[in-house]
């Protein structure tokens, strides 16, 4: 495994802890919900480094795509504002 | 490869902390959702032979000697069928929230108390 | 304040766990194995050249169809709760905004583009087992398509009919190809059913694009089901 690929893989590590984090962590909803999607993104990107394809594919299109969309959609159903209710 | 590890053990951690704290019903499934990322990316690495290439046969890796030059292809494929059935998942929970809100107006967890003792 | 402290040995405990779990592994140096045999014959057998799809479609394809049929469970389980009925509350949440449609370039582009990527995504899935790609990615692909209309023009409504059409017949005939590999081949899914061909051409490997077609149009009706009944319903 090269350097390269060593490095993408410590960065993307970090990338996808600090997202998860700061979903967890954020009031705002619509914040936590994009964030998730980057989690997803950078997994894709994983993947491909870790020679497999066919699952790359799959996690960006439906983890990164339609999962996204459906929090979101979900999301516009039930607040009015976007905001949490405590 | 250890970092890969680290990171799916970490996205673990914190999924399950934020399923097991936050009380926003929307948060939870969120948290769901990172967990299910994390194990499906250890999955991934534990099939993952070092200086070996993808399962395709094409004409970069030959078919008399593909048991020497591919990594692990049923890890890939069992999470290929997680990661469909995790976004099935998702959105039935969702529907749940949805129709919850919709009787009584609130995405906090602690007001849906009625069936504890 | 209990229930944190809680939480937190829990997780404490978790970590102990996955640091002993983490400590012991040795990262593997060849297949053995299940992986081994599938490698040494998966092409012989049945012409495939991506032995992921050759494992998803052939060797588990009784895991397969148990997805598809959880996501059938999730797409029906959707449509039934989110079904708006006549004699509900209406609900006074932000349905009373006037809804603007959108300019026209943006409309006309999302219609030039919607067909060329259902092309994509047909692309996808009918060379499920040469190149990486297959049923899921591209159902996804054409799920993705449906996604883009609905977000660009506020008057599109997808033709019910013709979506259950499709969904319905693509899961049937799924099954009716399982059960031909009974009558015809070695099992239950068996792709043998057809004639396996050369190695890398596009009508080879028996009955796995006929079997990931399928797949890819289900996949791709049931997820745009889904879209279409999170929607704002009206």
């Amino acid at each position: 495994m090269t350097e390269l690929q060593q490095g993408i893989i410590i960065l993307m590590g970090i990338a996808m802890v600090v997202s998860a984090g700061l979903a967890m962590y954020v009031k705002d909803l619509v914040s936590s919900v994009i964030a998730v999607g980057v989690v997803s993104l950078f997994a894709s990107i994983l993947y491909l480094i870790l020679q497999a394809p066919d699952v790359a594919m799959t996690e960006a299109a439906i983890g990164a795509g339609l999962s996204t969309l459906i929090f979101l959609y979900a999301l516009h159903k039930t607040t009015d504002k976007e905001e949490e209710n405590d | 490869m250890n970092a890969v590890y680290v990171t799916g053990f970490a996205l673990i951690i914190i999924g399950l902390w934020g399923m097991l704290t936050q009380k926003n019903m929307i948060k939870m499934i969120l948290g769901l959702a990172v967990v299910e990322t994390g194990v499906q990316l250890i999955m991934v690495a534990v099939g993952y032979i070092g200086g070996r290439t993808a399962p395709i046969l094409d004409s970069a890796v030959p078919v008399k000697d593909a048991a020497e030059m591919i990594v692990d292809p049923v890890p890939q494929a069992l999470v290929l069928t997680a990661i469909v059935i995790g976004v099935a998942v998702n959105a039935l929970a969702l529907t749940f929230v949805v129709k919850l809100y919709q009787k009584r107006r609130s995405l906090n967890i602690t007001d849906y108390k009625d069936l504890k003792w | 304040m209990i229930k944190r402290l809680f939480a937190f040995i829990l997780l404490i405990f978790t970590s102990v766990m996955f640091y002993t779990i983490f400590s012991n592994t040795v990262q593997s140096t060849e297949l053995k194995g299940v992986a081994k045999q599938y490698a040494a014959r998966g092409a012989d057998e049945l012409g495939a050249q991506n032995l992921v799809t050759a494992i998803v479609v052939t060797y588990r394809g009784l895991d397969t169809l148990g997805e598809v049929a959880v996501l059938f469970l999730a797409a029906t389980g959707v449509a039934l709760l989110l079904r708006r009925r006549k004699e509900d509350e209406v609900l006074p949440l932000s349905e009373d905004k006037p809804k603007r449609q959108s300019s026209e370039l943006l409309r006309t582009g999302a219609n030039l583009l919607a067909p060329i990527m259902v092309m994509f995504g047909v692309y996808i899935f009918i060379n499920g087992h040469l190149s990486p790609g297959g049923g899921f990615q591209g159902g996804a692909v054409i799920a993705s398509a449906v996604l883009l209309l609905f977000l660009s023009d506020i008057n599109y409504k997808i033709n019910h009919t013709v979506f259950g059409l499709i969904e319905s017949s693509s899961g049937v005939l799924y099954v009716v190809t399982g059960i031909l590999g009974i009558f015809l081949a070695g099992g239950f899914l068996d792709n043998r059913i057809l004639p396996l061909g050369e190695l890398g051409s596009i009508l080879s490997a028996g009955a796995i694009p006929v079997i990931y077609t399928l797949i890819g149009l289900k996949v791709g009706t049931e997820l745009a089901g889904i879209i279409d009944n999170m929607r704002r319903e009206n």
